[in-house]
């Protein structure tokens, strides 16, 4: 017998008034999944992840499907949601910051989690949680657990975090841009942990993020956003090694890597023209279009949906000869 | 080129910077805490130098020093064979035009009620530079690849990207001879980032500006520039071209920062963790 998958999401639209800053989003992550979701700024991929979590901002509606657990997430109550975050799903959020209680120490928050959703005394809450503290490489627990957020170090509050969101076991953990607010020598410790206690407790991630080289150490599968719409998805060694979109091959030219440091100079980085369309204003057909080199009338035109070879593309890119 | 004279135009020399710690005890005098230590550093013309450092390693303060906002406790900084701090009004003057700052994030260094025009006219006026300042505007707005419709408008009617052209272009407003730049891709999208790039890159050759590049992603320095120092606990550690620090870094917080940088490839071959 297998599992339900940890989630699955059927054409998730999300906006606010008449515009939808998420436009008809699908996919399936299995139980112990990973999956990447990437994309720019106004992509539309962390109000995805926001609606997953019912925390879609006042105003802001949400349609579709998303069945997780054994119901639909769109309709589930306020009350009961509530109950589920942190124990079935829950999320790492980017700034550690603004997201801890700055009044209550850090080992009390984690103790929370633990109490509000398992039925323990808060003495066993509280050991649970010097042990998670432990389990995230955190030296001196005890004493780190009185301190309060102020006090400890963006990369301590970002495991701290990361300790919340594993408190409970839960299914499917939501990481949005976990490592972009820390300092580049701690980002990788912060993945390392997040990666090793994920897969001990075959807990299926969802990391949302426009770092491409987060998500190829990472994942296993990856959607990249374009303006509300997934415009290819398939697994991360298909996708970044032979992408079809001309979003996604622009995306990765424009990384910087060994390769055009070495030749000094002589080579320059692949950049895509223009930028993202607001919402209020997208283009007709592929919302590619005007930055896209491959354009035709057709893409001006037609809307293309994903196709077979994981694109949404009229004229997909082809195979390199390598 | 001036490239292979290898006079620097602005360099820092020796330079130690310290700040008072609070007093612990009543009767022991207040210790302090050695920010910069003995700082060597400098830029010639039309060369791009990069500066790398995990935070709290120094790089904030080793800026507000080369820009001459801090006055160096120990050491000197020259801006053309003259010490800054020692030097006559009039040189400190066309030091204050000569060398321009671009920050992090364009959305907190523009005002949001100053059209662009005017924004870009604000370094004119306050450096008190005399001359066409119209057609200044529009050579400057061609060297960034900006449209005149621009300069009619708010910063909010721009993407992070474009706001980041039009902060380069209020740099380069006085003609500058050199550009420093702090940060200035961290806070754009991936596929913006590298239009800033290959801008900064175009107009040191272009323009023939130094260019001082400070960062804490190494790939992304390395890209920019072609000699980079890396600052660890107020000392730079090693210097070096990009490509050798890459491959055969010597300093342990090299090894930590060549370490840290993720990239799609290792990511692939499941090396990156």
């Amino acid at each position: 017998m297998t599992l339900a998958p940890a989630i699955e999401v059927h054409d998730l639209v999300v906006g606010y008034d008449a515009l939808n800053a998420v436009r008809g989003v699908s996919f399936t992550l299995p139980r112990g999944g990973r999956m990447g979701l990437v994309g720019e700024s106004g992509s539309g991929k962390s109000m995805t992840a926001l609606a997953l979590m019912g925390l879609s901002p006042t105003g802001w509606h949400a349609a579709g499907q998303v069945l997780h657990d054994g119901v639909d997430l769109i309709t589930e109550t306020d009350t009961s949601f509530s109950k589920r975050r942190g124990r079935t799903i829950s999320m790492v959020f980017q700034d550690p910051m603004s997201s801890l209680n700055p009044v209550r120490r850090v080992g009390d928050q984690i103790a929370d989690v633990i109490h509000r959703h398992s039925k323990v005394s808060r003495r066993e809450a509280m050991k649970q949680a010097l042990d998670l503290m432990v389990q995230m490489n955190m030296p001196r627990p005890e004493q780190l657990a009185r301190s309060y957020p102020h006090q400890i170090s963006g990369g301590q509050k970002q495991r701290i975090m990361i300790a919340m969101a594993l408190a409970c076991y839960p299914q499917l953990i939501i990481a949005d841009e976990p490592t972009t607010a820390l300092d580049v020598t701690v980002q990788k410790q912060v993945l390392r942990l997040l990666n090793a206690a994920a897969r001990d407790r075959n807990t299926a991630l969802l990391m949302i993020t426009h770092d491409l080289p987060v998500i190829a150490a990472m994942c296993d599968t990856v959607a990249v956003m374009y303006a509300g719409r997934i415009v290819e998805h398939g697994p991360v060694q298909e996708v970044f090694r032979s992408p079809r979109h001309h979003y996604t091959r622009g995306l990765l030219d424009s990384q910087p890597t060994m390769d055009n440091i070495a030749l000094d100079g002589s080579s320059r980085l692949g950049s895509i023209p223009g930028m993202v369309p607001p919402l209020h204003n997208l283009p007709t057909g592929c919302a590619f279009h005007p930055r896209c080199a491959a354009a035709s009338e057709k893409c001006r035109a037609e809307m293309p949906e994903l196709g077979a070879n994981g694109a949404a593309c009229w004229h997909p890119v082809k195979e390199k000869a390598e | 080129m001036t490239l292979s004279t290898r006079d620097p135009i602005l360099a820092m020399q020796g330079v130690t910077q310290s700040y008072g710690l609070q007093r612990t005890s009543l009767f022991a005098p207040p210790s302090s805490f050695k920010v910069l230590d003995s700082i060597d550093f400098d830029v010639c013309a039309g060369e791009a130098v990069g500066l790398v450092g995990e935070s709290g390693a120094g790089k904030t303060t080793l800026t507000r020093i080369l820009i001459g906002m801090e006055r160096p406790q120990q050491g000197r900084l020259i801006f053309e064979g003259n010490d800054v701090w020692s030097a006559t009004p009039a040189e400190r003057e066309r030091f204050r035009r000569s060398v321009q700052m671009v920050l992090q994030n364009p959305r907190s260094s523009l005002d949001p009620r100053m059209r662009i025009g005017t924004a870009l006219l604000e370094p004119m006026r306050s450096l008190r530079i005399e001359g066409d300042h119209i057609k200044r505007l529009h050579e400057v707005l061609e060297q960034v690849g900006l449209d005149k419709s621009a300069l009619e408008r708010f910063p909010h009617e721009f993407s992070g990207g474009q706001l980041q052209r039009i902060a380069i272009a209020r740099a380069l407003m006085p003609n500058p001879r050199v550009l420093v730049a702090d940060e200035p891709v961290s806070a754009l999208d991936v596929s913006i980032q590298a239009q800033v790039l290959n801008l900064l890159r175009d107009l040191v050759r272009d323009l023939n500006l130094g260019l001082v590049f400070i960062a804490h992603d190494l790939s992304v320095v390395a890209y920019t520039t072609s000699r980079v120092s890396v600052i660890a606990a107020g000392r730079i550690v090693e210097v070096g071209q990009p490509v050798e620090l890459f491959t055969r870094p010597t300093a342990a917080a090299t090894r930590n920062l060549v370490d840290a940088v993720l990239t799609v490839e290792a990511g692939l071959e499941g090396k990156a963790l």
